[in-house]
């Protein structure tokens, strides 16, 4: 699992791919009796714990699913309101998987547009005249790699720390879009790039 | 769809009849359709030009070519290598002017045209104006903006087809972050 995601930006900052590898690996489930020792509360539409760390499951992680049902922003898979649903005894014991929540295409949005403003930044702040914007980031968990073409397309890719050949991925993925997405005349240019199983 | 780098010959030249046959249905129906050379020459243009917006990817994709440090460069990068690459040809840079933003690319041969020959009722066609769209194009994405047409062309009874391109302008509003 080296390759974590792919994202693609157009020269104007807008978003038009992304396709992600990577398994979730902070998940926790468990069951639960009445009543709920963790804090639950509404953040973007999601339920989050709040306060009530313990065993796998932290604060900020999400409500994925309830006996097994995923659950849909904070409605049951059935319709029903999740804080409701946990207030009311009845409905225990059941068991409640918590984990890392998953981002949706809209909140992907927003970091891969923050990152076309500081790759601009990151040219501008450089101290040697003529330098690109930024070609990589590196933290503890992962690398994030940029290529910027000439055309001001940027090609992001999020990988294991270890992983090498990465420069060659990216100019493999250039060639691949410039293959699969501008020979396809019924795609525009700067658009997002719909693709079955995306 | 895999690509070879090394394609036969052979096979080279059957694609370059069934383009050259292809381009040639095109302009024939253009014709048909317009009924007016100008339009014809106009639509060519535009064609091209989303051909060529899109066709620089795939070169600089391929080619690995960095960005050109000044109009000369570009000159010789468009002849030596894309020309080549697309068309089979390599054209000549020649009639620079005093200042350097204009040149000529002087073709010997143009695949486009092959076997084809200008009716008289046809005499203001252009025929390879795609080829111009083309350029524009290509160039448009990469900051450049430059005039692109034929000066001499064979269909109209010159020797050799010359394609005259001038720089307009560099385009700073649309430069990608770190280039100057």
């Amino acid at each position: 699992m080296a390759i974590f995601s792919v994202y693609a930006v157009n020269k104007s900052g807008g978003f038009i791919y992304q396709y992600d590898n990577y398994v979730h690996r902070a998940e926790a489930e468990k069951t639960f009796r009445y009543p709920l020792d963790c804090v639950l509360k509404i953040h973007d539409e999601k339920v989050v714990v709040s306060f009530g760390q313990r065993d796998g499951i932290r604060v900020g992680n999400a409500l994925l699913s309830i006996n097994g049902l995923d659950v849909n922003g904070k409605f049951t898979a059935d319709g029903k309101e999740i804080i409701e649903y946990l207030k009311d005894s009845t409905n225990y014991p059941l068991s409640i998987l918590f984990g890392r929540a998953r981002l949706s295409s809209n909140e992907k949005l927003m970091p891969a547009s923050m990152f076309h403003s500081l790759f601009a930044i990151g040219s501008q702040l450089s101290p040697e005249v003529g330098s690109t914007g930024i070609e990589m980031l590196e933290t503890d968990m992962f690398k994030r790699h940029c290529f910027q073409t000439l055309t001001g397309i940027k090609l992001i890719v999020l990988t294991d720390p270890r992983q090498s050949g990465i420069d060659e991925l990216l100019r493999k993925i250039y060639e691949i879009y410039s293959d699969f997405a501008l020979k396809n005349p019924f795609y525009s240019l700067a658009m997002p790039i719909r693709s079955p199983g995306c | 769809m895999s690509r070879q780098s090394n394609r036969t010959t052979d096979s080279k030249k059957m694609n370059a009849e069934l383009f050259t046959l292809t381009y040639g249905a095109l302009v024939t129906q253009l014709c048909k359709d317009y009924e007016n050379d100008e339009e014809v020459n106009k639509q060519l243009d535009k064609m091209g030009y989303n051909i060529g917006v899109r066709l620089i990817e795939d070169f600089l994709a391929r080619s690995s070519v960095g960005r050109c440090q000044d109009f000369r460069e570009t000159a010789d990068v468009i002849a030596k290598v894309a020309f080549k690459m697309y068309l089979g040809i390599t054209p000549s840079v020649t009639n620079w002017s005093p200042a350097g933003d204009e040149f000529s690319l002087i073709l010997e041969s143009n695949p486009l045209v092959d076997f084809v020959e200008l009716p008289d009722n046809h005499s203001s066609l252009v025929y390879s104006n795609l080829l111009c769209g083309v350029l524009r194009g290509a160039l448009e994405m990469v900051q450049m903006a430059v005039e692109v047409k034929f000066s001499q062309d064979t269909l109209r009874g010159d020797n050799v087809t010359e394609i005259r391109m001038k720089f307009i302008k560099r385009m700073e509003e649309n430069l990608p972050a770190g280039d100057e």
